[in-house]
């Protein structure tokens, strides 16, 4: 068990990358909704990543990655056939999935990656997937062709209007629940900026509205309380009390301010860490 | 040394090397640097060897105090740390961590008369010189064997009977340490990336290095334990599985891991922690020596930690050594109420933690970024003892005070972790939430299944866990082996 990686796809340049790793007994285990903590090498920090797939019969899970501090950036040079020095898994609760009719998925920037395994397993319930999928221009749109697999529709939004409704994913949404009145959960994944958004649009509507929480964890199994987040007045550990709550009790506010909180210590050490590969001392 | 009772000796406790604190605050390093051999054989010395040796009595494992000390006089290392292995799998981790005036130093006779005796035989720091000593000299072939039993043989390991621990803290390696000297298969699984549960995320380096866990680990591993680092028990792994793939015995041994919080308003600021954030940052991510590591902690010039046990000692002692201009401990009762062990306390001070008394938190003040800039205290007065023994804290009405503060470190206590727990079927729990174990044996409510250390009792010492962890081993050997054990 070394944790190797199998396969690497950058799917944007610099930007965004997904991961295939060897990891047998997370893949086994592994639902909708969980996620893993990893650590690139014996000095790395603990990372949580949402588990984009995974397919126990092979024994890999995958995970795709936003470049946005030093330990996603060294592991973005990580390549085929290395391994990572920890990952440990599946964490969290399960996304909670019933036959329940139609679903909205709404996925914008890398948190279409957690949003797709979510959708996957909507859909092998049984449940109708209308996916809603958002990115600045139409070649940074993540998961397009695979939720097609699935999903009778998978609706796109860009800034730029190269592909797609001309704007926000939460326009699109807005509209799809002015024109279909049987929708019985949306779930949105992505910046909270845009979970907020998109609860702000479905509460006049009364859907059930679940959002996924990328709170700063330290040890993902309830020891540190890092990640506590205010939820219909209540302190909440999303690492083990979530990490998908409803998004209509959600302080988001609160969620972003956390999410603050070390940001002079991740500057310091992403321009430390630029520094070494810029002078060639690698990783 | 003659057999005859010695007098009692009228020298002082010899002391113990310690960096001093205005240069200990500036490394992580150990505080407590350890016996010589000089300095060791002198205290030994005073040990007068009683007939009916109180300490015993007052250790959690009942080490033969008595016999190590009786060896150690006679000059006879390996005999003195075989004395303390029968008993202790950690001797040079509770050397330095138990809370022995409480406990093997607090019934010593020298200590009932201190001004006559020169007060009780340093007990701790003469078994710490043993572990540290004996294992220094140790180097290759049958190290591990020797380490973990003192014997110079172990058992060969059985494959066929196997055994796991979930969760590796001092109870689990005790289990594994004591059933691998017996040649049965341990599998320790740990949900964190390193083996040690609290022994590495909890007691910062400046109390326990990470070097002396490692040693007992490695040895461990040498005697055939297998270590599942990153395997979350209930999660990765549950318990019917362990059977299903043929392990005889389950030990559970999780800790008691959920951060209390204090439930008042600015919990959520920016720059307040539970003390098992701040010191899993510090300790298991290695934040004081961040950039180097990667995990980053939270600094600040005004530091308050709640709380008044060893945990908040570690957290304010840590937080005054990442550079912290003060550092002050509030505590609702007063310093003769405080749970932590002596010297730690006594450590604190010296090294300029301050303490805020009798007064507990109301709310943590943020500014509009929610970034944290005082707290609110109420301040108390003693009233009756309560069921603890410890006097009451009463609030004096309308009495509050604000003290400036950027970082607040809650060490308030600890819930146990219910991961493992809801995935175990037919588990049963107290009404507090930890585990129904047999006292005697460790075997919870599921036939084969043990459980000891801080899941059971809730919050306490390594060394109760470790006693936990001794007790359920020696059952599930005596039932593994049978007759052989």
């Amino acid at each position: 068990m070394n944790y190797r990686i199998l396969e690497k796809k950058v799917l944007i340049p610099g930007q965004t990358t997904l991961l295939v790793i060897d990891a047998p007994h997370v893949a086994k285990k592994a639902k909708p909704g969980n996620f893993v903590i990893l650590r690139t090498s014996e000095k790395g920090e603990r990372i949580p990543l949402t588990i984009a797939d995974c397919d126990p019969v092979a024994g890999t899970v995958t995970i795709v990655f936003l470049v946005v501090g030093k330990s996603t950036a060294e592991l973005n040079t990580f390549e085929e056939g290395q391994a990572l020095h920890d990952f440990c898994g599946p964490l969290g609760k399960p996304t909670h999935i019933e036959k329940q009719g139609t679903v909205i998925c709404v996925g914008g920037g890398t948190g279409v990656a957690a949003m797709h395994h979510i959708a996957k397993g909507h859909a092998a319930m049984g449940n109708r997937v209308v996916a809603i999928i958002g990115a600045r221009n139409k070649d940074l749109l993540l998961f397009c062709s695979e939720l097609g697999n699935f999903c009778p529709e998978v609706l796109i939004a860009t800034d730029d209007g190269s592909q797609g409704h001309h704007g926000f994913v939460t326009e699109v949404l807005k509209q799809r629940l002015e024109e279909d009145k049987n929708v019985s959960e949306v779930v949105a994944i992505g910046p909270v900026p845009m979970m907020e958004a998109v609860a702000k649009v479905t509460k006049p509507f009364g859907v059930k509205t679940t959002v996924s929480l990328n709170a700063i964890m330290v040890d993902g199994i309830g020891m540190c309380g890092a990640c506590r987040c205010t939820v219909g007045g209540e302190t909440k550990f999303a690492c083990v009390d979530g990490p998908e709550f409803d998004g209509h009790q959600v302080d988001f506010g609160e969620l972003r301010l956390r999410l603050s909180q070390f940001r002079p210590q991740e500057q310091e050490s992403m321009a430390l860490f630029q520094h070494k590969c810029q002078c060639g001392e690698g990783k | 040394m003659s057999e005859k009772a010695v007098k009692p000796a009228k020298r002082a406790r010899t002391e113990m090397p310690v960096q001093p604190p205005f240069v200990r605050i500036q490394n992580y390093l150990e505080v407590a640097l350890g016996y010589g051999e000089a300095e060791a054989m002198a205290e030994a010395s005073r040990c007068i060897q009683c007939k009916k040796p109180g300490c015993r009595q007052g250790c959690p494992v009942e080490i033969d105090i008595k016999g190590f000390i009786g060896k150690l006089q006679q000059g006879d290392l390996p005999g003195a740390y075989k004395v303390l292995r029968e008993y202790n799998s950690l001797p040079a981790v509770c050397g330095r961590v138990c809370p022995q005036e409480n406990q093997c130093e607090g019934m010593c006779i020298l200590g009932k008369n201190p001004e006559k005796t020169g007060g009780a035989v340093a007990i701790g720091r003469l078994e710490r010189f043993v572990a540290d000593t004996f294992a220094a000299r140790l180097a290759g072939g049958d190290a591990a064997c020797l380490q973990i039993t003192g014997e110079t043989a172990c058992h060969m390991s059985r494959d066929d009977l196997k055994v796991a621990c979930i969760g590796a803290g001092p109870s689990s390696l005790t289990v594994a340490g004591y059933l691998a000297s017996l040649g049965i298969k341990v599998t320790v699984f740990e949900a964190l990336h390193e083996v040690g549960g609290v022994l590495v995320y909890g007691i910062p380096e400046f109390r326990l290095p990470k070097s002396i866990v490692r040693r007992e680990v490695d040895a461990m591993r040498d005697l055939g334990v297998e270590f599942k680092t990153n395997w979350v028990g209930g999660k990765a792994i549950t318990v019917q599985e362990l059977f299903d793939e043929g392990y005889k015995a389950v030990f559970i041994g999780v800790g008691a891991g959920l951060p209390q919080f204090m439930h008042v308003p600015g919990e959520n600021s920016i720059g307040v922690f539970s003390a098992n954030e701040y010191l899993t940052r510090v300790n298991l991510g290695r934040a004081y020596d961040f950039p180097n590591y990667d995990t980053p902690v939270f600094k600040a010039e005004q530091v308050c930690v709640i709380g008044g046990g060893n945990v908040a000692m570690d957290a304010a002692r840590t937080a005054l050594r990442l550079g912290a201009k003060k550092v002050s401990i509030v505590y609702r009762r007063t310093k003769s109420e405080m749970p932590a062990r002596l010297e730690e306390l006594e450590h604190a001070i010296e090294e300029g933690v301050q303490l805020e008394l009798l007064c507990a938190p109301l709310a943590l003040n943020a500014d509009e970024n929610k970034r944290l800039v005082s707290m609110t205290v109420q301040n108390m007065k003693l009233g009756e003892p309560d069921a603890s023994g410890r006097c009451r804290p009463m609030p004096i009405e309308g009495d509050t005070r604000d003290i400036p503060c950027q970082l607040v470190i809650i060490a308030v206590g600890t819930r146990p972790n219910p991961i493992l727990l809801e995935a175990t079927k037919g588990l049963a729990l107290n009404k507090r939430g930890y585990i129904e174990a047999n006292p005697e044996i460790g075997e919870t409510s599921i036939h084969n299944v043990f459980a000891g250390g801080d899941i059971v009792t809730g919050a306490a010492t390594v060394i109760s866990a470790m006693g936990a962890g001794r007790k359920a081993a020696k059952e599930i050997a005596k039932r593994l082996l049978g007759a052989e054990a």
